[in-house]
């Protein structure tokens, strides 16, 4: 599966994705399911809750394993996706609309030491080998 | 270098995820664990478990060896191709491994065991075989392939495959077993599913396996197995026990024979145990999911017993996470315990196991 362009990522595999409205989106990438397996259990953060950068603010848990979730930019839960926990699944259908929560940065600078598409492609080509 | 069976290029060219397991490359699913799950409680799948080793004992009187080597009793096997369930035990009452021993003659016994502890249940049984019965010839059969396939329409698909077999198999009972040509099989398996599990030269392994797919057999991985298994409340070794816990702490007392007159290796410790510990299912009542290791705390008369997860995971069939733990023999089925999960404690319910058969949630 290709890596979507539009999105940046961290290397602890959550993406990003920039709104208009200048929060942000947050999910788990493809290659993290993957390596998961099937998720069975998603906890989520709470809304207003305000997050550093790499705290970890959720859980997935699949099949396998539990794999925390780490927030790739500061800023306050404004949103989360809460029909997700009764769909865990949904993350392996696609985790690109599969989101989990939505942030309001606190800082966007941040938001330019993620990875972009061709970086997260080969952070995991490295992962593979 | 990964040990491989017969069938690992066939894996491979089914778009298996590979894993090591203990070892052997084997696969863990062939695209999702939760799909093979339920074709097995639902219909019919297939587990390559060619890393478990066959042992033939053959010669004069196998009957009395396994009389003293192992813990349930031999003299049970009375119909040939009937088969036991048995812990092999240390001096101590450590279990070295579970095994089941088929009755062909009284001549040839076999025994499957672990593919973890081939190598050391073989040794062991060369070395009690040399001081109690040095006449016997106990062979591994590595050119042997293992296929279990379960599920409700298991031992039809099977019939499809294999017609000859069909008179020879169908009225076999639970734990029965039959030779028809150059196949061995036996209705036994490790998922609380009917079906076969069958024994067969390795090199027919990988076209045997093609058919039955052909014939609508689902390929499923060690990790359904597991999900399979906990549900059917069937220990696993090396989590739920080991040679430092006996069988009486390990919810395998049934399966122990301490009435015979008939001595065994181990039977004297287990004889003089005080047991304090017992094997139960716990189903998580709040949200999250249970793993081995993860600590319990049990409460009664305002003492606290700890007890450890040995297997926990999520139920695909009933759809919340469930656990073997082994915990005081203080605590009774239909207390709460409580289960420390990262930094929370989250609430469980003791139950007996197992949680699931032929389909039907029974917790």
């Amino acid at each position: 599966m290709s890596i979507p362009t539009n999105l940046k990522y961290s290397k602890s595999h959550e993406w990003v994705k920039s709104e208009a409205d200048g929060t942000v989106t947050v999910g788990i990438s493809h290659h993290a399911q993957e390596l998961l397996g099937d998720m069975v259990f998603i906890e989520l953060p709470e809304v207003g809750r305000v997050l550093k950068q790499k705290e970890e603010c959720a859980v997935a848990e699949s099949v396998k394993a539990a794999a925390d979730v780490y927030s790739p930019i500061s800023g306050e839960v404004t949103a989360v996706n809460s029909p997700l926990v009764d769909e865990p699944g949904k993350i392996n259908e696609d985790a690109y609309s599969a989101w989990l929560f939505k942030l309001k940065p606190s800082n966007t600078a941040e938001l330019d030491g993620l990875l972009d598409a061709a970086a997260y492609n080969e952070l995991v080509e490295n992962e593979d080998h | 270098m990964l040990k491989m069976t017969p069938l690992n290029q066939t894996h491979r060219d089914m778009n298996a995820k590979m894993v090591d397991f203990g070892g052997w490359d084997m696969p863990l699913h062939y695209g999702s664990q939760l799909d093979e799950h339920h074709k097995v409680r639902q219909d019919a799948g297939m587990f390559d478990v060619s890393h478990m080793l066959p042992v033939d004992i053959k010669g004069d009187n196998v009957r009395d060896f396994l009389r003293q080597l192992v813990a349930n009793n031999v003299d049970k096997l009375t119909l040939p191709g009937k088969a036991l369930y048995s812990c092999m035990l240390t001096p101590q009452a450590g279990i070295i491994d579970d095994l089941i021993i088929y009755f062909l003659s009284e001549t040839w016994f076999r025994i499957v065991v672990n593919a973890g502890t081939a190598d050391k249940d073989v040794a062991w049984m060369l070395r009690k075989r040399d001081e109690l019965a040095p006449n016997l010839e106990i062979t591994p059969r590595r050119d042997l392939a293992m296929i279990a396939v379960q599920g409700p329409n298991a031992r039809a698909k099977v019939w499809q495959v294999i017609p000859d077999s069909q008179s020879a198999t169908e009225e076999l009972k639970q734990f029965q077993s039959a030779v028809v040509g150059q196949y061995f099989i036996a209705r036994t398996g490790y998922t609380g599913e009917d079906g076969f599990e069958i024994i067969l030269p390795a090199a027919d392994a990988p076209a045997f396996w093609k058919a039955l797919y052909a014939a609508g057999v689902a390929p499923a991985g060690l990790g359904a197995r597991d999900t399979l298994r906990l549900e059917a409340g069937m220990n696993l070794y090396g989590q739920d026990m080991d040679e430092t816990k006996n069988p009486l702490e390990s919810g395998l007392a049934w399966t122990v024979d301490l009435k015979s007159e008939r001595d065994f290796i181990g039977k004297q410790t287990l004889l003089d145990a005080a047991v304090t510990h017992q094997l139960v299912g716990l189903v998580l009542v709040d949200r999250g999911v249970l793993r081995s290791h993860q600590q319990v705390v049990g409460q009664k008369d305002g003492v606290e017993y700890p007890g450890e997860i040995t297997s926990g995971g999520f139920s695909p069939t009933m759809n919340q996470s469930i656990a073997l733990a082994r915990i005081s023999a203080q605590i009774a089925t239909g207390d709460e315990v409580d289960v420390v999960v990262r930094d929370k404690k989250l609430r469980a319910k003791v139950v007996k196991y197992p949680f699931v058969r032929n389909g039907k949630v029974l917790v």
